[in-house]
């Protein structure tokens, strides 16, 4: 997993409540073998005119140009700013990994779905809860100004606009500590890789015929 | 202090470490893998840039979508090819002890090559990404089917984050009447507690009636065991289970098997431990059982009729079981024995040993199967089975009653293959789960023993094995 510390990142805003994770990946792509290269689907359905499938080239699809995502002004966004709800439907981790392999680090709503939401810590992906009144500035912000960008810093947990004013967020230690170290659930597990390292020598001194 | 049972036996023997909440890093002996939850574990794995901890943990093979017949023309699924080809290629990237790709010799159901070749051993840890790896139980081996995202965690670490399960005893005890099987215990001791009477447990099996199981018959129990809701199936291991390991490639050898069996002994639960929960049943009052809805818990004896909703007080019930007969096209109140069927599928990890085919051999011996079933499939759990059953000659049997010999997989037990059941269409089927749809869109399955399905498929509705015995 990729660390995540701090962040000057473009803002795309996505103005809608309630966006699932089938509308984040539809289902078709589900069928694939791979975690990665889901970038190309996120939000299929809005973004294409026509129908994705698995491993098509995306490249020369007819776009959707009154989406978000397709207006030139928010090419490379790295924060989505998003309404209330987001990530809800299913617990598909296809829906973290799309978002991560699309670009997007940051993630800003007023809510999130639980499941989504915890999946993104598992993905490198930093979820934000701000007060609806806070989303509601950045939105209006983000209309107004091209070229948007937010701070994002994880180590003094706060968020700050181009004109300075900021906000905190909270969030566990143990996310944060997993998130500024780049620590899955693996890596955690891997911190330990000395007890596991003992503990396997003293099993295999006691059963030996199970490390045949 | 109250002594300990087999279950804290192998979960005490395999903490690395424990959190103070009761999280525990639990180390893991084997491996299982299979082509269907293991492609993105992999792909984390190279994303990360990480090794497997222990490759010679690892057994794999392709079983849910390999074909079961016309192998030449190799898996003509392209989405099915795909998977089966990426397994392929993972384990030439990463290792593993034991592979057997599609068309080898020894390929199989999982959960069939595990035991088959000794490395499912007493006293183990065994997961895979699989909810039926709860077989593996039956050697007194701790077996837990885990999700994708553990099967990577797994790969990478060789341990398992976990939490000690609640501790269920199911006893069965006496001796079983003939045409009784280790198939109709498990669905007898579902119907009794129920799909989710064992949730949260890990049940260990005990009791005469379970000794005197053999080992194919004690992993047809403890297969079931997740069907009851449990984490995990046990039975404690004894003479039966060294004998039947003694000699597998992978078993200990020398002086390392004395000291493995004289090990294997101590794993049985103390006379003086408790469990959290203790159920009991006769085993002479159990008789051959077939289930008539759409859960494994709806099950009945097969003199019994066909449950009538009008006889149910609670409504969310009455409900269940009108939604379950619409679903299965039976009448309320209508003979078990009555029901007419049109398919009959002997095979997955449940019952697709070599004595389950034997079983369904002798009551197909010398007959042939009834006009109205239009295909009966026997489909062996590996290889080495399949080439056993030819050696003594029970491929003939099936040929000549008119049943279909295949290549060995998971088949028409999920229907992840070509061989699938017609929307309409019933089926006598010897594997673990009747949901809707399991075996096909639409398909009516009804789970009962290799013997039950065979005598089914020669009658052409069900009937009571016992009066052909
Ligand atoms: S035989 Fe059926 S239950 Fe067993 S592993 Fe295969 S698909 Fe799963």
């Amino acid at each position: 997993m990729k660390a995540f510390t701090q962040l000057n990142g473009l803002v795309c805003p996505l103005d809608r409540a309630n966006v699932d994770t089938d509308a984040i990946i539809p289902k078709q792509f589900l069928k694939s073998i791979k975690r990665s290269g889901f970038g190309p689907f996120l939000f299929d359905e809005w973004r294409y005119t026509d129908h994705g499938e698995p491993d098509m080239d995306c490249s020369h699809r007819p776009l959707n140009k009154d989406f978000v995502l397709n207006q030139l002004r928010y090419k490379n966004s790295e924060v989505l700013l998003a309404r209330d709800n987001f990530g809800c439907g299913s617990s598909r981790e296809h829906a973290p990994w799309a978002i991560e392999d699309y670009g997007f680090r940051v993630i800003i709503a007023p809510s999130f779905a639980d499941i989504f939401f915890s999946n993104c810590f598992k993905n490198g992906i930093l979820p934000i809860v701000a007060s609806a009144d806070i989303v509601a500035q950045l939105f209006r912000e983000c209309f107004a100004t091209p070229g948007y960008r937010l701070r994002v810093d994880l180590e003094t947990q706060t968020v700050r606009n181009p004109a300075g004013e900021w906000f905190r967020f909270d969030i566990t230690p143990h996310r944060k500590h997993c998130l500024m170290n780049g620590l899955d659930e693996i890596g955690l597990t891997l911190q330990h890789a000395d007890a596991i390292k003992a503990f396997e020598q003293k099993h295999r001194a006691a059963q030996p015929w199970l490390f045949n | 202090m109250a002594g300990k049972t087999l279950y804290d036996k192998l979960w005490e023997s395999h903490v690395v470490r424990e959190e103070s909440d009761g999280t525990c890093l639990l180390y893991i002996d084997r491996h299982l893998l299979h082509e269907v939850t293991s492609p993105q574990a992999f792909e984390g794995m190279r994303l990360s840039g990480r090794k497997p901890w222990r490759n010679t943990s690892m057994v794999a093979v392709p079983d849910h979508n390999t074909p079961t017949n016309d192998w030449d023309k190799g898996i003509q699924d392209p989405v099915s090819r795909l998977q089966v080809e990426t397994l392929d290629a993972n384990i030439k990237e990463f290792g593993a002890l034991v592979y057997f790709p599609f068309k080898h010799a020894n390929q199989g159901i999982i959960h069939v090559i595990g035991p088959e070749n000794g490395t499912t051993l007493p006293g183990m840890t065994v997961v895979c990404g699989d909810s039926h790896t709860s077989t593996h139980g039956a050697f007194g081996a701790l077996a837990h089917g885990i999700g994708t995202s553990e099967v990577e965690h797994v790969l990478a670490t060789q341990t398992l984050i976990a939490k000690k399960s609640r501790r269920m005893l199911v006893r069965i005890d006496g001796q079983v009447g003939k045409g009784v099987t280790a198939k109709d215990l498990a669905l007898a001791v579902i119907g009794k507690i129920g799909t989710a009477g064992g949730t949260g447990c890990a049940i260990e099996f005990s009791g005469s009636a379970i000794s005197a199981l053999s080992m194919e018959g004690r992993m047809t129990v403890c297969n079931m065991a997740i069907e009851a809701g449990a984490r995990a199936g046990l039975i404690a291991p004894d003479e039966k289970t060294a004998a039947y390991l003694k000699g597998r490639t992978y078993a200990p050898k020398g002086a390392d098997w004395d000291k493995a069996v004289a090990y294997w002994n101590t794993l049985k639960t103390d006379a003086d431990a408790v469990f959290d929960s203790v159920v009991e049943l006769k085993a002479d009052e159990i008789f051959p059982q077939v289930t008539w809805g759409t859960s494994p818990e709806q099950v009945l004896a097969i003199s019994d009729r066909v449950p009538n909703p009008a006889k149910e007080a609670d409504p969310v019930k009455r409900a269940g079981i009108e939604r379950a007969l619409t679903y299965m096209g039976l009448t309320a109140d209508m003979p078990i024995e009555s029901i007419r069927i049109d398919k009959v599928f002997i095979g997955s990890c449940t019952n697709s040993r070599i004595e389950d085919l034997r079983a369904a051999a002798k009551i197909a011996q010398g007959k042939k199967k009834a006009a109205n079933v239009n295909q009966v499939l026997i489909v062996p759990g590996s290889g080495v089975v399949k080439r056993q059953a030819e050696a003594e000659g029970l491929d003939k049997i099936f040929i000549a009653a008119g049943f279909e010999w295949r290549e060995p997989g998971c088949s028409m037990c999920l229907a992840m293959n070509a061989d699938r059941l017609p929307a309409g269409e019933r089926c006598a089927s010897t594997s673990n789960r009747n949901f809707e749809g399991r075996q096909g869109p639409g398909g009516r399955t009804h789970l009962v023993s290799p013997e039950m399905a065979a005598a089914a498929a020669i009658a052409g509705h069900f009937v009571d094995v016992r009066t052909l015995l």
